[in-house]
């Protein structure tokens, strides 16, 4: 065999392994958590409040806490994350007050997770007056989602073709009308798939919440938008990290974390499946 | 009638625009003017320059954010030294060795990485890595900066894999035939050809997951033991800019010099992402502009 | 979208109100109360049907930030609140007032293959200070000294620091998250040195506890003798406390007149520390009324 042949060998070799190595990580971490926090789930565990100083019990008002957040920011970012992606792709012109919001959507989507929490305590908790709460964690979240729900938005919009547009304009249709009845209807799936992908996102997130809303341990579910909540992540967080004797509560801190995954992957497949689907039907 | 209410439409719609702008003009104005006050009584030169942080001292309290940085930036390039050979790796196999099939299966597996939740991948960091770290380096405790980068390094995979591997793609066919006319090996087109032509589009997802990697909380939160030290080597625990907003902000007064300069790292933080963003970006543009 | 949205909304609010109003006394604070105060509400609301207590730690610190940012009823505090924490509570017009519930032997814990059993307020000072590195500078085995200690956010930190560092804590001190971790950590490791609250100490397996002596010239006390707690003979006893904002009303009034009861009281002693002496009982009517 030749020098570069071998080189070759060797190349590739090295290219495969770096695959092996990312999916033998990703296995480890799915192989781990469902192995050693399957054992503690059960419907009790998914229905009932922690006892005992959460070292008993379940996980219930965690679950509820995580839905009730989850809403708020769907409701937040939905609507004005697709009103952005409706101008950004129907109305606005090329210049510079469109490349101004470009270019904040794009640096929104890097702002640390935790500055959004900092945000959130002196916007909503503070200036609001909306003090700790599902409300205020919810939009903190919100906000963070905006650029996943827009960025997605837009694609779908891009995605219908231009004569739509052109067809329904040529029967003398305001913009406006075009938008509404040739465009948005043959979107929605795509802006659902986007959407899905973003509160997936938001539901796992804990730093934005840490301060905006999300307590340690509250003995009922919550009772209004201004209540405080527990949420699935920073459960996790205080079982792994803060509670008073984390060594016993630790299978529930890994039945916690399979609960979580579980709750992120089947939002994310669901999104998948959307996404699947409708390339099939756009292609038939 | 029917102009002006399209006209309000577009109003509207103009509208949403103009909130995304300022709500990440919003986000650097609260914090600039919330970060203000704590340089009422705290020196620009000890907050710059001093790597003590110590807000709880027995004596005078001390607000340095020298080893906070330290820390931030030893996870970042720690974690960037094994996600870049690797992600780099995983894209040029996907890209160019990977049949159809292999790549079908393995982009949505990858996707799947990018959508654990931070937070477990930093139990996983206390409960699985940080002990293997402890048994290896034969150390009391693997809440290090080391457990810290690998679980950074798992988080900046996903980012630096795909946008790679788009860059590799975008490489115009006609230079890897070319190079194959020539009689280079597909290794040879691979190393010496596709990836300098699409080196830009790498740097940028690379600078991307550095981002990410910077601003990431609940990770180094939970997987680098946060002494509040000056970290000396890898195996020593670290306290980056992030986890030291998350362990503190929880424990202060409203409203307090330690509350002000909680946000004044806060601001610290938001600039050093947005000039990585932005230089990735920047990148990115140039690259495109190559091949337009 | 509209609908959908709409309909979102509707099935929240309606979830929201589906549960009854009740009160709730929050108690924030203190790690090395938790367990305590845990303990105390259980037997409260078995007692009492219908009362609910959150009880949550976070350490001193964070107890107190909470009182005075309005979002806890009762601090748990194992340190004096500082002055410039009544500072910030005046300006959120918060007068944070404490109630005694009961007496710790802050207990310094080693690995029990330790040969060191007793030391000097002034050597326990030393050591966390970073003075003293070795174990034989202090009469045991030739061993470096690692040392684990709590997060600033932690009462117990403040308090040791106070009474006898009067300085500030080595940078290399390992910072632990609640006591459990500290007796964790010094269990495995035969360097290691520790403190705790004494009703953690007592239900450890394999780690000894350090007699401790006021100076030199002073005999040698250990925390589990209730006596020498109580009498302050033992150097490092400190009263728990909880912190009201004002003279406490209502439901917070009538947990802390439980926790104070003899039912109270005695499930304090079960937990490991010690029932309150006269002259804080006598405090704790004041505040009271």
């Amino acid at each position: 065999m030749k020098y570069r042949d071998i080189s070759q060998a060797i190349g590739f070799l090295f290219l495969k392994a770096c695959l092996a190595i990312v999916l033998f990580f990703l296995v480890l971490i799915i192989w781990d958590i469902s192995s050693k926090g399957i054992g503690t789930i059960n419907w009790a565990f998914l229905t009932q409040m922690p006892k005992n100083g959460m070292t008993e019990g379940g996980i219930f008002p965690a679950i509820v806490g995580t839905f009730f957040v989850s809403i708020i920011t769907g409701v937040f970012s939905i609507p004005l994350g697709i009103c952005c992606a409706i101008y950004l792709n129907e109305y606005s012109k090329n210049n510079w007050f469109t490349r101004l919001i470009r270019m904040s959507i794009r640096n929104l989507a890097g702002v640390p997770s935790i500055v959004y929490g900092l945000f959130g305590v002196v916007l909503f908790v503070q200036m609001l007056k909306m003090g700790t709460s599902i409300l205020s964690a919810g939009c903190t979240l919100g906000i963070m989602t905006l650029p996943v729900i827009i960025t997605a938005s837009e694609e779908a919009l891009k995605n219908v073709p231009r004569s739509y547009r052109e067809g329904s304009l040529a029967l003398g249709a305001t913009k406006w009308q075009a938008i509404r009845t040739n465009v948005l209807p043959y979107s929605i799936p795509g802006m659902l798939t986007g959407t899905i992908l973003g509160l997936a996102r938001a539901a796992g997130e804990t730093a934005p919440i840490l301060f905006t809303g999300a307590a340690f341990f509250i003995p009922f579910l919550p009772k209004s938008l201004f209540s405080q909540f527990m949420a699935l992540p920073y459960h996790l967080y205080i079982m792994s990290t803060q509670h008073h004797s984390i060594i016993k509560v630790r299978p529930i801190a890994y039945a916690t974390a399979l609960v979580l995954i579980v709750l992120v992957f089947s939002m994310n497949l669901i999104a998948v499946l959307l996404r699947y689907k409708l390339r099939k039907v756009k292609k038939g | 009638m029917n102009k002006i209410k399209d006209k309000l439409i577009f109003f509207f719609f103009l509208l949403s625009g103009l909130i995304v702008v300022m709500l990440l003009a919003g986000i650097f104005y609260l914090l600039g003017s919330t970060s203000i006050h704590a340089f009422k009584e705290i020196s620009l030169k000890q907050f710059f320059f001093s790597d003590n942080w110590n807000p709880n001292a027995y004596g005078e309290p001390s607000y340095g954010i020298v080893s906070m940085i330290v820390s931030t930036f030893m996870v970042t390039i720690g974690s960037l030294v094994i996600a870049v050979p690797l992600g780099i790796g995983t894209a040029a196999y996907l890209s160019d060795i990977a049949s159809e099939k292999v790549r079908e299966i393995v982009k949505p597996v990858i996707e799947i990485l990018a959508a654990i939740p931070s937070v477990v991948i930093g139990f996983l960091g206390i409960v699985l890595i940080g002990p293997i770290v402890a048994k290896i380096f034969h150390i009391q405790s693997g809440l290090n900066a080391v457990n810290g980068s690998i679980l950074l390094a798992v988080m900046a995979l996903p980012t630096i894999i795909s946008l790679s591997e788009d860059a590799l793609t975008a490489v115009p066919n006609t230079y890897t035939e070319a190079s194959l006319a020539l009689g280079a090996t597909k290794w040879q087109t691979l190393v010496k050809v596709k990836i300098p032509a699409a080196l830009s589009g790498i740097l940028a997802s690379c600078m991307l997951g550095m981002g990410r990697a910077v601003g990431e909380t609940m990770t180094v939160l939970m997987a680098t033991g946060c002494a509040p030290a000056m970290p000396h080597s890898f195996l020593d625990s670290v306290r980056t800019l992030t986890s030291s907003i998350a362990i503190e902000l929880g424990e202060v007064a409203y409203f307090s010099t330690h509350y002000y300069a909680l946000f004044a790292v806060g601001l610290v933080l938001f600039i050093i992402t947005f000039i990585i963003n932005l230089a990735s970006d920047i990148i990115l543009h140039n690259y495109q502009k190559v091949y337009n | 979208m509209k609908k959908a949205a709409g309909i979102m909304i509707a099935i929240f609010l309606f979830s929201c109100t589906a549960f009854a109003e009740n009160n709730m006394v929050q108690i924030k604070g203190s790690d090395t109360l938790i367990n305590l105060v845990q303990k105390m509400s259980e037997v409260y609301m078995e007692k009492y049907p219908g009362k609910n207590i959150s009880v949550t730690g976070g350490g001193s610190g964070t107890g107190i930030a909470a009182l005075i940012n309005k979002k806890t009823d009762i601090a748990n505090a194992s340190r004096l609140i500082k002055a410039k924490e009544i500072q910030n509570a005046e300006k959120e017009g918060v007068t944070p007032k404490r109630v005694v519930i009961a007496i710790d032997g802050l207990s310094v814990i080693v690995n029990k293959d330790n040969s060191v059993l007793q030391l000097t307020v002034d050597q326990i000072g030393k050591i966390f200070r970073g003075e003293i590195t070795n174990w034989s500078e202090v009469g045991g085995d030739d061993q470096a000294i690692t040392l684990y200690g709590r997060q600033s956010n932690s009462g117990t930190f403040e308090f040791l620091r106070e009474v006898v560092l009067k300085g500030d804590y080595s940078s290399n001190m390992r910072q632990m998250n609640g006591n459990s971790q500290i007796i964790e950590a010094v269990k495995t490791d035969i360097g290691g040195i520790g403190y705790v609250g004494v009703g953690y100490a007592k239900e450890a397996e394999d780690i000894n506890i350090v007699k401790v002596a006021r100076n030199s010239k002073s005999p040698f006390c250990s925390p589990l003798n209730v006596e020498d707690v109580k009498s302050g003979k033992y150097p490092l006893s400190r009263p728990l406390n909880q912190y009201v904002n004002g003279t406490p009303a209502n439901e917070a009034k009538e947990f802390i007149l439980f926790e104070l009861s003899p039912a109270g009281q005695k499930i304090v002693e079960e937990q490991g520390f010690f029932a309150i002496p006269d002259e804080y009982i006598e405090h704790n009517e004041s505040i009271i009324g």
